[in-house]
């Protein structure tokens, strides 16, 4: 495993040196092949966001001119509020969300702790077991999945998304946590031992030191959750428990031609995300290209 | 240090949460999927083992059978337009921002070309559909209307979204390629280009393949933007249908469907096989191969 980011800083210092500063030909092809890329890229979601603050004539009549004095209109999101449940989606989306990263970090960083700290021959075997559930298909299991959870009585529930997405979470985050808890120096722990730790207290002192390991599975599991629509779907449909990809769904459903309110839907839909992504880009692309790149 | 048997207790101890949830809600119903695909849930004596009867229903059957090849045809053409679009275009990108030739703008141009990733594909989807709605005029033709442009237009609409995850994957190990390799071809005259695919390629190739592979199981693992398209029953005239909207539509039911357990079983069963099957072959005759640098 290499922590291939940490070279960056390095890597850039030397470029700086090495090629010349002037504006090259091929500098200005490859700066305008990704800006060429980047406005594919964003440029449909400002063309969402942009209308969403527009009447319905000026949608149509000039979808790339700003909204002016008078074409503005926040129209589409009052009726988004009014009649969609706008609220409520976000509120079961975040406590799926947030409870399900609680879960992963805990549980993976015990299991990961333990694969690392206690070297016997099954270790690896468990390791192995849970590297393979990277690739695991997950969705595959519905079928018993959506039984289990008839039979314990979790179907519509919040808590039946939460345990489904843990478990789809655990590999990836176990796998990167063995990565991180490797780095921590034996010296550190042994100190702890020495010093009468216990095996949890040893543990709890080798924490602070795989904190960033802690913020990659945090944004690396928040993603998926928080975009899946296919437990949602078939898990916690009802009204009372619809997350907000599904709840888009739903309402895009019901209002196929009312412009206004649609793309109010799909910007309320994209924002939260994105502006959190901008936020955490470092880490988030830091873990994913660890969590990826072994 | 450790005493044997406190490494076995802490061992469980460490990993037992973690375990349990991972079987209980991964592990094990795949196992159960597998299972249930040889019984019948059909007869009223309960469940009753009936071995390779879902399977030769589902390969024989008129109708189901029909729908099942349709769908996997369409599954591996999406397959290929994400395979010959996102993963050059992924390529290309991670080529442009590692090319040495970018100073602080590596960073913005990463972070926004990453953008379309973060979105959930359902408003990645609408977003498209009003876009390309012929209603709006950016386009005059019912692109998704038609048999013969729907699923290449979805499978583009998935490639828009997606090119950013084999960008950054094959960005991140660029990056782990050693400056002076690069900086001696450099003095020695050679291109940008010839750096690229003389030096820098060769080096990522093993995590070039990984990445042709987990196009591949995600591709198969499809649902989410064709279902939110197209419903359950992805038209026109099932041009759109994969394997995962004909599994949710046999073991979920649709208007046009009843629900099916057993059946839809066996589908799972046969997209897991699907996937397992070239994932592994893969691994044993490919990535094994291509030679991994120390660097």
């Amino acid at each position: 495993m290499t922590l291939a980011l940490s070279n960056e800083s390095a890597t850039r210092s030397t470029r700086k040196s090495g090629d010349g500063r002037a504006w090259s030909a091929d500098r200005i092809v490859v700066h305008a092949l990704l800006i060429f890329f980047v406005l594919l890229a964003i440029g449909p979601i400002l063309i969402v966001v942009l209308n969403s603050f527009k009447l319905t004539p000026a949608i149509f009549g000039g979808p790339f001119d700003l909204p002016t004095a008078k074409t503005f209109s926040v129209d589409g999101y009052l009726r988004v509020f009014t009649r969609g449940n706008f609220l409520l989606n976000y509120q079961n989306s975040l406590i799926v969300t947030v409870v399900t990263i609680a879960l992963t970090i805990v549980t993976a960083t015990l299991a990961a702790y333990g694969l690392v700290e206690y070297k016997l021959g099954i270790a690896p075997v468990l390791g192995g077991l849970f590297i393979v559930g990277i690739m695991l298909p997950i969705r595959l299991g519905t079928v018993p999945i959506l039984q289990i959870m008839i039979s314990w009585n979790l179907v519509d529930t919040l808590s039946a998304l939460i345990l489904v997405y843990t478990a789809m979470s655990i590999p990836i985050a176990v796998t990167l946590m063995v990565a991180y808890f490797r780095t921590v120096p034996t010296e550190l722990k042994e100190a702890a031992r020495i010093d009468g730790a216990g095996e949890f207290r040893t543990f709890l002192i080798a924490l602070p030191v795989v904190k960033p390991g802690l913020a990659a599975v945090a944004t690396l599991t928040m993603l998926p959750v928080w975009n899946d629509l296919w437990f949602p779907l078939v898990l916690a449909p009802s009204k009372s428990n619809q997350t907000v990809t599904l709840g888009v769904q739903q309402f895009v459903g019901q209002f196929l031609n009312d412009y206004p309110a649609l793309l109010a839907a799909l910007t309320l839909g994209v924002v939260p995300l994105v502006v959190l992504y901008i936020i955490f880009s470092r880490q988030f692309i830091k873990g994913l290209s660890q969590g990826v790149g072994k | 240090m450790i005493r044997p048997t406190t490494a076995r207790i802490s061992l469980a101890l460490f990993v037992l949460p973690a375990l349990t949830i991972y079987i209980a809600f991964a592990v094990l119903p795949l196992a159960l999927s597998i299972l249930m695909s040889f019984f019948s849930t059909k007869d009223t004596a309960g469940r009753v083992f009936v071995g390779l009867q879902n399977y030769y229903y589902l390969f024989t059957h008129p109708v189901t059978s029909a729908r099942f090849w349709n769908a996997l045809l369409n599954n591996i053409e999406y397959f290929a337009i994400h395979l010959i679009v996102e993963v050059p275009i992924g390529l290309l990108l991670a080529g442009l921002l590692t090319s040495g030739l970018l100073r602080r703008s590596e960073g913005i141009y990463r972070t926004l070309l990453f953008i379309p990733a973060t979105l959930s594909v359902v408003i990645v989807g609408f977003i498209w559909r009003l876009i390309i709605n012929p209603l709006w005029g950016f386009v005059h033709f019912p692109l998704l209307g038609n048999e013969m442009t729907a699923l290449p237009v979805i499978s583009l609409m998935s490639v828009w979204q997606y090119v950013g995850i084999p960008m950054i994957f094959l960005y991140s190990a660029l990056l782990a390629v050693p400056e002076d390799i690069v900086e001696a071809a450099r003095i020695d005259g050679a291109s940008n280009w010839r750096i690229f695919w003389g030096i820098k390629f060769p080096l990522i190739a093993p995590q070039f393949g990984l990445i042709v592979i987990l196009t591949y199981i995600w591709t198969f693992n499809g649902f989410d933007l064709i279902f939110a398209l197209n419903g359950s029953a992805p038209g026109p005239n099932y041009s759109t249908d994969i394997l995962g909207t004909l599994f949710y539509r046999t073991f979920f039911g649709s208007s046009g469907q009843v629900a099916d357990i057993d059946l839809g079983a066996t589908v799972a069963t046969v997209i897991f096989t699907i996937i397992l099957v070239v994932t592994a072959v893969y691994f044993w005759l490919v990535q094994r191969r291509l030679k991994t640098y120390q660097i």
